[in-house]
């Protein structure tokens, strides 16, 4: 399975599954970050503990943890 | 606070309440600025629900109320925010809605908006930032929008305030006509489940105030409000099964186990619908935009960390640099009103009162408004660019080492201007821990009122180029020490799963100097209303300590010496001896005696004791409490400038390390640590942080003590 977190910089991606729990699930579908959704990584925080997505014309900051809960497919 | 409302709500006047709501970053307080230009009254809730604001205004023979909702992204009750703002809407005590929308990011908006049809009331959209949009190639056919919904849009721009009138009138027809059903349309399987619902409704000629299909939605969405109202009917046996069928035909099209992520797929499929039918974007936006160019070098992976550290370092520089031109000027000023009004008291009594207690009290803490001016700016900026989330964004990685969460960043940098709204902005931590924690931490990061202590130290201790370098040292010293705190806490009391971190980087904006403005007005404003009252209060209160009582032995023993003193400088060595003698003897001096053995390992004298203890009601009050301490005796040496001299000439450098060790650490100012008390949810957190900085402040600073005494 490949996940937000194994993404190059500036990789597109369409997320194929959430693997959250409920509540962590809710907040990403509230930034945008749902099924179908194309995300594309825009830059990594030192040592990756924290990356920066774009989901339509917004930026998240989410941390490596929450990232390999997200399953996407490359486009 | 009821009566300023009826003062501003004439009895003629139509009233309607109306709900702000919008996502975080859309230009809500903006725009709420420029409807309610006139200002008639802006007042925070009393209580706990400080976060609401409330704006009163009157148009065209109405009486607006309009309530300002904290920011929030979707009703998902994630943070304490989104449910102050959920609770409100699902309370009902308002006419109708303004959805405050950014158009250039409507897709995203449009998401909130499409919860907020389903509350049952009236609904205004707000499409600002208008004029960004039409920068950006945007294009929004704001009518067949309004026909769409069945909500009006309108355009608005809170910067050049295109649209506002507009706005009002529509909500002035919205509040005046029948509601309307709004026109959310879902997929096929979910509107077929709706129209079994409302029929079965329909059956059964269920009575509500609600349409029937607000019900089916809300039922399906599984609201539990609604869920409340149908459970204790009768249909509810019969009506159960068909929603347990419904809600599995649902999941299984959406090919999910969560009713939520599927309504929220529904949502966006028709937000998706409407965006292509009323946005046209007519410039395609290959070229990178300013904000991304911007990141790329303020969230570097190797220049990111340096460029925030210098921008704090520049700010404090700044603080002090430019602080204290004013200063001097300041300080002759009170030099001048102690004087001349000194000069027109006759009783002798009363004008040490005024001039010592007063004056000179309230001068001492009026005299650092400046640096506090630039540091509640460099704050504002902060938060108002948008390079606050890039500071979160490149410290979680390391926050996270400590316990913290990254968004921890944002109170614990507002800790620096005034622990208070610190306090209150960690409510954006949804963990309860993890906000438990950041609250402990908070107080070390040294507030603004702590500020003139470390000036007055730093000015008396070292040269003028040194005392910026100082000052962040000790800025960021109590950060450090913070960050160890928190790993300690965090292993200790508050062991246990962190919260995730899931945060937007908005777009970088030019900081509205209005709003800035605003901000760091009413800030300075309450500092100075503190210095008026409170501190003059204080002042007063520790003058008369430390004036009383009357030792008449002891004067007239000093007085015949002093007569019999053969040289003018041995009659000034046996007034300043007499001053000190009649401090000691006073209630202070007591207080300050009896403590000072607790304190004597720290290498405090009793009037810094005193000092210390007088903190407890407020920072400033430090800092007047040595003002008054030290000027009483040293009143009558001539070769007395100002206080900072009196500081080098009285205190050693080791009791001074250790004196500002105590400062940075020890308990929060009493209106803080009221907030602290309430923000943690009970008087037991404070007992514990209470004991947790008294024990951390005292072992800190004897270690400090002792380490400056070797160097010294």
């Amino acid at each position: 399975m490949k996940t937000l977190n194994d993404c190059e910089k500036n990789q597109k991606v369409r997320v194929v599954k959430l693997h959250a729990q409920k509540d962590l699930k809710q907040r990403l579908i509230s930034f945008g970050i749902m099924k179908e959704a194309v995300l594309e990584v825009m830059e990594y925080a030192p040592a990756k503990s924290t990356i920066e997505v774009r989901v339509g014309k917004m930026s998240i900051a989410l941390r490596a943890r929450e990232a390999k809960l997200i399953e996407v497919e490359s486009i | 606070m009821n009566q300023a409302e009826e003062k501003a709500c004439p009895v003629i006047a139509k009233h309607i309440k109306v709900a702000l709501v919008g996502q975080p970053n859309v230009g809500k307080s903006m725009l709420i600025n420029s409807v309610s230009n006139a200002h008639l009254h802006v007042g925070n809730f009393s209580g706990v629900t400080v976060d609401k604001t409330e704006v009163l205004f009157d148009y065209k023979g109405y009486h607006f109320t309009v309530v300002d909702l904290p920011g929030t992204y979707a009703f998902t009750d994630y943070s304490i925010e989104e449910r102050v703002t959920h609770n409100y809407l699902s309370g009902g005590g308002y006419d109708l809605i303004i959805n405050v929308v950014d158009s250039t990011n409507l897709e995203k908006n449009l998401q909130l908006t499409s919860e907020l049809m389903s509350m049952n009331k009236g609904i205004v959209i707000a499409l600002n930032m208008s004029d960004e949009a039409k920068k950006e190639g945007i294009e929004i056919d704001a009518p067949y929008m309004s026909e769409l919904l069945g909500i009006p849009c309108i355009k608005t721009s809170a910067v050049t305030k295109e649209g506002i009138e507009n706005l009002l009138d529509a909500i002035v027809e919205v509040s005046a006509q029948e509601r309307q059903e709004s026109k959310l349309i879902f997929s096929e399987p979910v509107e077929e489940e709706i129209a079994k619902i409302v029929g079965y409704l329909q059956k059964h000629k269920h009575q509500a105030s609600n349409s029937y299909r607000n019900i089916a939605i809300n039922l399906l969405k599984g609201n539990k409000k609604t869920y409340a109202r149908l459970h204790d009917d009768p249909i509810w046996t019969e009506l159960q099964p068909i929603l347990i069928d419904a809600t599995k035909h649902i999941e299984l099209h959406h090919d999910s186990d969560d009713i939520k992520e599927a309504f929220a797929e529904e949502y966006a499929a028709f937000n998706k619908g409407i965006i292509t039918e009323v946005v046209k974007q007519t410039q395609t936006q290959e070229q990178k935009t300013i904000t991304r160019q911007i990141d790329d070098i303020l969230i570097h992976p190797f220049f990111g960390i340096p460029i925030f550290l210098f921008l704090m370092w520049g700010l404090f520089q700044l603080t002090f640099e430019i602080g204290s031109i004013p200063m001097d000027w300041m300080e002759a000023f009170f030099g001048w009103l102690g004087d001349t009004v000194g000069a027109t008291i006759a009783n002798e009594d009363i004008r040490s009162l005024i001039v010592d207690g007063v004056i000179a009290g309230v001068g001492a803490v009026v005299l650092f408004v400046p640096n506090i001016i630039i540091l509640f700016i460099g704050i504002a900026l902060l938060e108002s660019t948008g390079y606050m989330s890039r500071v979160a964004f490149l410290l979680d990685g390391f926050f996270h080492k400590f316990g913290l969460h990254g968004q921890s960043f944002i109170p614990l940098v507002t800790g620096f201007g005034c622990s208070i709204p610190a306090y209150m902005s960690a409510r954006i931590l949804k963990n309860d821990r993890d906000r438990l924690l950041t609250l402990f931490i908070i107080g070390f990061m040294s507030c603004g009122a702590k500020l003139p202590v470390y000036v007055l130290f730093a000015g008396a201790f070292f040269s003028a180029e040194m005392a910026g370098n100082v000052l962040f040292a000790i800025y960021i010293g109590g950060a450090f020490l913070g960050l160890i705190a928190a790993k300690i806490l965090k292993l200790t009391a508050f062991k246990g799963a962190d919260e995730p971190f899931v945060m937007e980087m908005p777009k970088y904006r030019l900081p509205s100097v209005k709003l800035i403005w605003h901000t760091v007005a009413t800030k300075t404003m309450m500092y100075l209303k503190k210095a008026g009252t409170f501190i003059a209060a204080a002042s007063m209160l520790i003058w008369f300590l430390s004036n009383y009582p009357h030792n008449l032995e002891l004067k007239e023993e000093f007085e015949t010496k002093i007569e019999l003193a053969s040289t003018q400088e041995k009659k000034n060595e046996l007034k300043n001896e007499l001053a000190v003698l009649h401090l000691e003897q006073s209630y202070l001096g007591s207080i300050g005696k009896f403590s000072e053995p607790m304190f004597e390992p720290l290498g405090f004298d009793w009037r810094m004791s005193v000092a210390l203890q007088t903190g407890l009601a407020a920072k400033e009050v430090v800092v007047s409490t040595l003002g008054v301490l030290y000027a009483l005796g040293d009143e009558v040496d001539e070769e007395s400038g100002s206080l900072v001299d009196a500081i080098s000439k009285n205190i050693s450098f080791a009791s001074a390390v250790a004196f500002i060790v105590v400062i940075m650490i020890y308990l929060p100012c009493l209106a803080a640590s009221i907030v602290f008390t309430r923000e943690a949810g009970g008087i037991k957190y404070f007992f514990y942080l209470f004991t947790f900085t008294s024990i951390a402040a005292y072992s800190l600073a004897f270690v400090a003590y002792n380490i400056a005494l070797l160097f010294s």
